[in-house]
């Protein structure tokens, strides 16, 4: 197997990983754990096509995961002070016992 | 397949297992930062050592941080017997199906052959193209970025309570 199918596939298992926790956990910050998971994935595949791509000279690949790390942390910023918001208000994380859209 | 491949991969692919699966949530928390730190080497192995270490200061040093402090704030929340989604056994399935699908076609597709010439990430590089061709990307990430942080303090500010009209308790409306 060539090194650009073994990356990819690791990121496919992961992937798969984060997107089976998100599906099946209730807890707020589980399902976020989950979907940095699935965002680092696609990072791995970024850098993985860049390495091994017919033209790694142009970098766009880095860049790109670059830009996608500070985005991910934007989101996990503003996941997390969301959970902290709605913990305040009602007691729980768990995303089934949050179904009220009116506080 | 190497053996330091095989042996970051099986890092990667149990924390991350461990994360997702484990039941207190402070060690999922960790169990998190163990799969991005196993995913930082996998970059160092690919000649992106930048991204590598950024991936460790921005994910290991500052998300997997985050994630634990949230933890410890919200730990009166803390329900060992966790109920589980309505039908998990649907969404491992649905899991399994996904990594099927992406294995059968990552291993029938055929990729363009790789570059002989070994290509390098130097940080003057990246500096180079973060000024010429990817300025606009930049000074909107650092817009995201300033926005993302004023908009988290403001939710994440306690409620100002009003003393003429308190606010009333969501469960007994």
């Amino acid at each position: 197997m060539s090194p650009l199918l073994l990356h990819l596939l690791l990121a496919a298992a992961l992937f798969s990983i984060g997107l089976g926790g998100a599906l099946i956990r209730r807890n707020a910050v589980v399902v976020l754990i989950s979907i940095e998971l699935m965002l680092n994935a696609a990072n791995l595949n970024f850098l993985a096509f860049w390495r091994y791509g017919p033209e790694p000279e142009a970098l766009n690949g880095p860049m790109f995961v670059l830009f996608a790390i500070a985005v991910a942390a934007a989101e996990a910023a503003v996941g997390l002070a969301l959970i902290i918001a709605i913990y305040r208000r009602y007691q729980t994380n768990q995303l089934e016992d949050i179904s009220r859209l009116k506080g | 397949m190497s053996l330091p491949f095989a042996l970051l991969a099986g890092l990667i692919l149990g924390g991350a297992l461990a994360a997702v699966t484990c039941r207190a949530r402070v060690h999922a928390g960790l169990f998190l930062a163990l799969s991005l730190v196993g995913l930082a080497l996998v970059f160092l192995r690919l000649d992106a050592e930048f991204i590598g270490f950024v991936q460790i200061l921005v994910y290991v040093g500052a998300v997997a941080v985050l994630i634990v402090f949230a933890i410890l704030l919200t730990r009166g929340a803390e329900n060992p017997w966790e109920r589980l989604g309505n039908s998990p056994g649907f969404g491992i399935l649905l899991a399994v199906a996904v990594f099927s699908l992406l294995a059968w076609a990552l291993t029938s597709a055929s990729f363009p052959k790789a570059s002989e010439t070994a290509a390098a990430l130097t940080v003057r590089g990246v500096g180079d193209r973060l000024m010429r061709e990817y300025v606009l990307p930049l000074q909107a990430i650092g817009l995201l970025l300033t926005a993302a942080l004023i908009g988290a303090a403001v939710i994440a500010l306690p409620a100002p309570t009003n003393p003429t009209n308190p606010p009333t308790d969501p469960e007994s409306q």
